[in-house]
C-alpha cells in the first residue's frame, strides 16, 4: 500500500478506501502498463458518509497543531488512530522477555501512568533534573521545554503475546487476529518484523515522538526489548478531509481517499471492532497492520511521467483520477489500466474491502549501494484483517503496476485494544481481567 | 577503557589527598591549642584528643621512641586519609588534613612496619563537608576494597604465566594464557581504570591510541599482544619486550589498587559501568577483535558488578527491595544465558564470539540491557 491514493483526507467525508497494499513480486510488466492508453475517467467510490466532527475541523486541526496542543489520552478508543495524523512516526515493536503474567502487567500499568503523562506534555516519574545526584534521572530530557505537539501514543499486542503457555492468555487471541500469509513479491527481513507488543508514537516534533518511545522502552529493560523500529515523516495519509494531502516519496499525492476521523459511520463499520466481533476485551479497538515498503526510488526516478501517472492512476500534479480534473473528483477506475494502482487498490475492486491508513514516509540513509533506503511506512487500521488487509493485499501483490518499483521487507500485525477509559484504567485491562 | 565516572571521582579525591599530604612537614607548634598532639614511641601511640571538629585539622606529631616511624589517619575501611612517613627518633612532625565528619583511627608505626598501634578518634560536627557512612557501608568499602586488592594480586601470576609463553616464542602456549590473565582486570575495571596513567599502557585497543601517538612505539599491553598472536601469528623482540612491560605497569597496578578512593556510590556506579563495558565493548565483539575471547571478559564483568552488587544488597534491600528482586532475577538470567556458551563452568572456556550469531548477540544484548538499566538505580538506593 502505498496508499497511494487513498486517501487522507478528503476533503468529502466520504471514505473510500482504496485500499492499499502494495506488493512486490509478480508485477504486471511495465511494457504491459505502458501501452495501454490513459486516461480515464473516473468515477469513485467512495464511501460513506459525513463528517461528525470529533476532532475538530481543520481549521482546528491547524491551530491545535501550531500550538503544540496535547491530544486526550483518556477515550472510548485509543488516540492515534482516527484523530488527526501528526507529522511524526516513531513506532516500535517489542519482545517481552518476562514470563511472568503480573510482570507483564506490571509493566503495562506502568507504560500507562508513562503515556499519561508523555501525551500531556509532562515528563515520566520524578522528571529529567533535580534528583538524586548519584542516580540517573527518571526522565532522559531531551523533550523538556518542548510541548506536548499533539503526541499520542497507541499501543497493540502482537499474536505471540497469545501463544501457549505464555501468559495464558491463548483462549484470548481474536479469531481476526491472523498470522499473514507471505504475498508474492515479499521479502521479509524477520529483524524488521514481529513482536509481542508495539508502540505508535506520532507527534509533530520528532525528538517528542522519538523520546516517548524512549521512556518506554527504558521502563521496560528487562520486561520487553526493543525488536525493532521504525522512524517516519511526512505522512502519507491524514485523517483530516480538510487538509491538503500530502505526497509520498514517489512524489505523488498519497491517500486522498482516506477513512475521516470524523466519519463515525466508516469508522464503526471499517476500523472499531463491535460487540460480538468475537473477542469482548477488543470491542472498541481495531487491528494494525505495519508494513515496511521499500522504494527503488532510482528507477522510479528515471521512470517517465506518463508511466508513473499510469501506474498510480492518478496525475501527478493536482492527484485528479483518469481522466478528471480535481483530486477529489471520483474515480471512474475502467478508465484506469486494470494495473493501475488506484483501481487495484480500491474498494470497489475489492468487495469493499476498507481500511484506514496511517503511513509515513521513511528514509534510512542509503543502502550500502548508494541507494537510498527509502519508502513507505505503511500502516494500516482495520476492523478484521481478513476483510480489510489481506483482500487487497493480494490483490495488489499479483496485479500492482507498482510492485515494480517498491517491496515490502518487513511486515507485522497486532490487535489493538480499546482506549484508556479514565486514571484508574491501564493499556490491555480487558485482556488481562 | 571509557572514562568512567568512579575515575572522575578517584583522580579528584587522589588529587585532594595529595594536596593534604605535602600541605604537612609544617613547624609543629603550628597548630596552637586546636592541633592535636600525638605523643608515638617504640610502644605506645598516645593521642591528645580522640574528639575534634571536622574540617582543616592539624596533628602535631612527636617521636620520643628509639625507631623512626610514620603516622597515618584512616578511614574506618583502611583507607588513607593522610599520612606522613620517615619522623626520626626526637624528632617533630605536623600533618594537616581535610577531615570530615566521621570516625577513623590514628595509627602510628613505630620501624615503619607491621599494622602499628592505632587510637579511635572522632571528627564531629559540619566542618569538612559531610559525608555520613553506616558501619554497613563501610563494612561494604572495606569488602570491595580487599576484593579489588585481592583481584590485583591474582592477577598478577597469571598475567606473568602468559607473559613468560611470549618470551618463550610459544605462540599457541600464550594465546591459551590470554584471556584467563585479563579477568581480575576486567572484574575491577572501573578502579583500574581509575589509575588514568595505568590503563592505556595495558589495556589500550589500537583504535583507542591518541593523535600523534606511533602504533609501533606508543602501543603497548594486552590487545597489542592480542594482535601480535591471533592476527600477525607470531612473536618477535618487540613483543617480548611488551611482555616485560605488561608486567611492569601491572604490578604499578597492583601497588597503587589499593589506595582507590571507593565509596558506596562508587561501586554501585561502577557496578553499572562494568555493564557499560559489555554493552559497548563486549557485546559487539570489538574488544577481543582478533582473539574472539569476548565472552571471557564479558562474563569477568558481570562477576565484578554482582560482587559489587552483593556488597550492596544488604543496604539496597532495606532501602529497595522490589529493585533488590530485579536485580537477583536479571544477574540470574544473564548468568544463566552465558552458560550456554560453556561447558563447563569450572573453567573460563568460551565459546568463540565469532561463533555467536547476530540473533544470539541481541539476545546478549537484551539480557544486559535488562540488567543494566535496574543496576543504574543501586547508587540511588543506596544513598537514600
Amino acid at each position: 500500500m502505498t496508499e497511494s491514493d487513498s486517501a487522507a483526507q478528503q476533503p468529502q467525508p466520504r471514505q473510500d478506501g482504496d485500499g492499499s497494499a502494495t506488493a512486490s513480486a509478480a508485477a504486471p510488466s511495465r511494457r504491459a502498463v505502458l501501452g495501454w492508453g490513459g486516461a480515464g475517467f473516473a468515477l469513485g467510490a467512495a464511501a460513506a458518509g459525513g463528517a461528525v466532527t470529533a476532532f475538530g475541523g481543520s481549521s482546528d486541526m491547524v491551530s491545535a497543531a501550531a500550538s503544540g496542543a496535547s491530544v486526550p489520552f483518556h477515550g472510548e478508543h485509543q488516540a492515534g488512530i482516527a484523530s488527526a495524523v501528526q507529522d511524526r512516526l516513531h513506532f516500535a515493536a517489542f519482545d517481552v522477555k518476562t514470563k511472568d503474567r503480573e510482570e507483564l502487567v506490571k509493566l503495562l500499568k506502568e507504560w500507562t501512568v508513562a503515556a499519561r503523562l508523555m501525551t500531556a506534555g509532562l515528563p515520566v516519574g520524578e522528571g529529567g533534573f533535580g534528583g538524586l545526584p548519584e542516580a540517573p534521572p527518571d526522565d532522559t530530557g531531551e523533550a523538556l521545554g518542548l510541548k506536548a505537539s499533539r503526541l499520542t501514543l497507541t499501543i497493540g499486542f502482537g499474536p505471540g503475546l497469545f501463544a501457549k503457555g505464555r501468559f495464558g492468555l491463548e483462549g484470548k487471541r481474536p479469531e481476526a487476529l491472523v498470522d499473514l500469509e507471505l504475498f508474492p513479491g515479499d521479502n521479509l527481513d524477520p529483524a524488521r518484523s514481529g513482536g509481542d507488543l508495539c508502540v505508535q508514537a506520532c507527534a509533530d516534533d520528532p525528538q517528542v515522538a522519538v523520546h516517548a518511545i524512549r521512556q518506554l522502552a527504558r521502563i521496560g529493560f528487562g520486561r520487553t526489548a526493543m525488536r525493532w523500529s521504525q522512524l517516519g515523516f511526512g505522512k502519507t495519509s491524514s485523517t483530516t478531509p480538510d487538509e491538503q494531502t500530502p505526497r509520498n516519496m514517489m512524489g505523488f499525492k498519497d491517500g486522498t481517499r482516506n477513512i475521516s476521523g470524523t466519519d463515525k459511520a466508516a469508522l464503526d463499520k471499517h476500523v472499531w471492532v463491535g460487540a460480538g466481533d468475537g473477542s469482548d476485551w477488543l470491542t472498541g479497538g481495531s487491528y494494525l497492520v505495519a508494513r515496511r515498503i521499500r522504494m527503488h526510488i532510482e528507477t522510479w526516478d528515471r521512470t517517465s511521467l506518463q508511466e508513473q501517472e499510469d501506474i498510480f492512476g492518478r496525475d501527478k500534479g493536482e492527484g485528479a483520477p483518469v481522466g478528471k480534473s480535481r483530486e477529489r473528483d471520483e474515480p471512474f477506475l475502467k478508465a484506469m489500466k486494470p494495473e493501475a494502482h488506484v483501481r487495484l487498490a480500491h474498494p470497489d475492486t475489492n468487495d469493499g474491502a476498507t481500511i484506514l491508513r496511517r503511513g509515513y514516509s521513511f528514509t534510512d540513509g542509503t543502502d550500502g549501494l548508494g541507494r537510498l533506503d527509502a519508502g513507505l511506512f505503511f500502516l494500516a487500521y482495520q476492523r478484521d484483517i481478513r476483510k480489510g488487509f489481506i483482500p487487497v493485499q493480494r490483490n495488489l501483490s499479483k496485479n500492482d503496476a507498482l510492485n515494480e518499483y517498491i517491496q515490502h521487507v518487513g511486515s507485522a500485525v497486532f490487535a489493538v485494544p480499546p482506549g484508556v477509559r479514565d486514571k484508574d484504567d491501564w493499556w490491555g485491562r480487558a485482556l488481562f481481567a | 577503557m571509557r572514562p568512567a565516572r568512579l575515575t572522575v571521582i578517584a583522580a579528584a579525591s587522589v588529587a585532594a589527598a595529595l594536596t593534604a599530604v605535602t600541605g604537612c612537614s609544617q613547624k609543629s607548634d603550628a597548630g596552637g591549642n586546636d592541633a592535636i598532639k600525638v605523643a608515638a614511641s617504640d610502644s605506645a601511640c598516645d593521642v591528645s584528643k580522640t574528639e575534634f571538629p571536622a574540617g582543616k585539622v592539624q596533628i602535631d606529631v612527636e617521636n620520643k621512641g628509639s625507631k623512626v616511624t610514620e603516622v597515618y589517619v584512616l578511614f574506618p575501611d583502611a583507607r588513607i586519609v593522610t599520612e606522613r612517613e620517615n619522623i626520626g627518633p626526637g624528632t617533630k612532625a605536623s600533618i594537616t588534613a581535610e577531615i570530615k565528619a566521621g570516625d577513623y583511627e590514628i595509627v602510628c608505626k613505630p620501624g615503619m612496619k607491621g599494622d602499628g598501634i592505632s587510637k579511635k578518634v572522632k571528627a564531629t560536627g559540619k566542618g569538612g563537608g559531610e559525608e555520613k557512612r553506616s558501619p554497613e557501608m563501610d563494612a561494604a568499602v572495606a569488602a570491595y576494597r580487599a576484593y579489588v586488592v585481592t583481584q590485583a594480586e591474582e592477577t598478577l601470576p597469571k598475567a606473568q604465566a602468559f607473559a613468560d609463553a611470549v618470551k618463550a616464542g610459544d605462540v599457541e602456549g600464550a594465546k591459551k594464557l590470554y584471556a584467563g590473565s585479563r579477568i581480575g582486570w576486567e572484574r575491577t575495571e572501573p578502579v583500574a581504570e581509575s589509575f588514568g596513567d595505568i590503563d592505556p599502557k595495558v589495556d589500550v585497543r589500537e583504535d583507542g591510541l591518541e593523535a600523534g601517538q606511533d602504533v609501533e612505539k606508543d602501543w603497548t599491553g594486552w590487545h597489542r599482544l592480542e594482535k601480535a598472536l591471533w592476527a600477525d601469528n607470531k612473536i618477535g623482540d618487540r613483543e617480548k619486550q611488551l611482555a616485560d612491560t605488561l608486567i611492569a605497569d601491572l604490578t604499578d597496578w597492583q601497588k597503587k589498587v589499593g589506595q582507590a578512593e571507593i565509596t558506596p556510590t562508587s561501586i554501585a556506579n561502577g557496578a553499572k559501568e562494568l555493564l557499560d563495558e559489555v554493552a559497548t565493548g563486549k557485546v559487539t565483539g570489538e574488544e577481543e577483535r582478533y582473539s574472539h575471547t569476548d565472552l571471557v571478559d564479558f562474563k569477568a564483568n558481570v562477576e565484578g558488578a554482582q560482587k559489587a552488587y552483593e556488597l550492596l544488597k544488604p543496604i539496597a534491600t532495606k532501602n529497595d527491595p522490589e529493585l533488590v528482586k530485579q536485580l537477583d532475577t536479571q544477574f540470574a538470567a544473564l548468568n544463566t544465558l552465558l552458560d550456554k556458551y560453556r561447558a563447563d563452568q569450572a573453567t573460563y572456556e568460551f565459546t568463540s564470539y565469532d561463533k555467536v550469531g547476530e540473533p544470539e548477540r541481541k539476545e546478549l544484548s537484551d539480557a544486559v540491557n535488562a540488567l543494566a538499566e535496574p543496576l543504574s538505580k543501586l547508587a540511588a538506593a543506596v544513598t537514600k
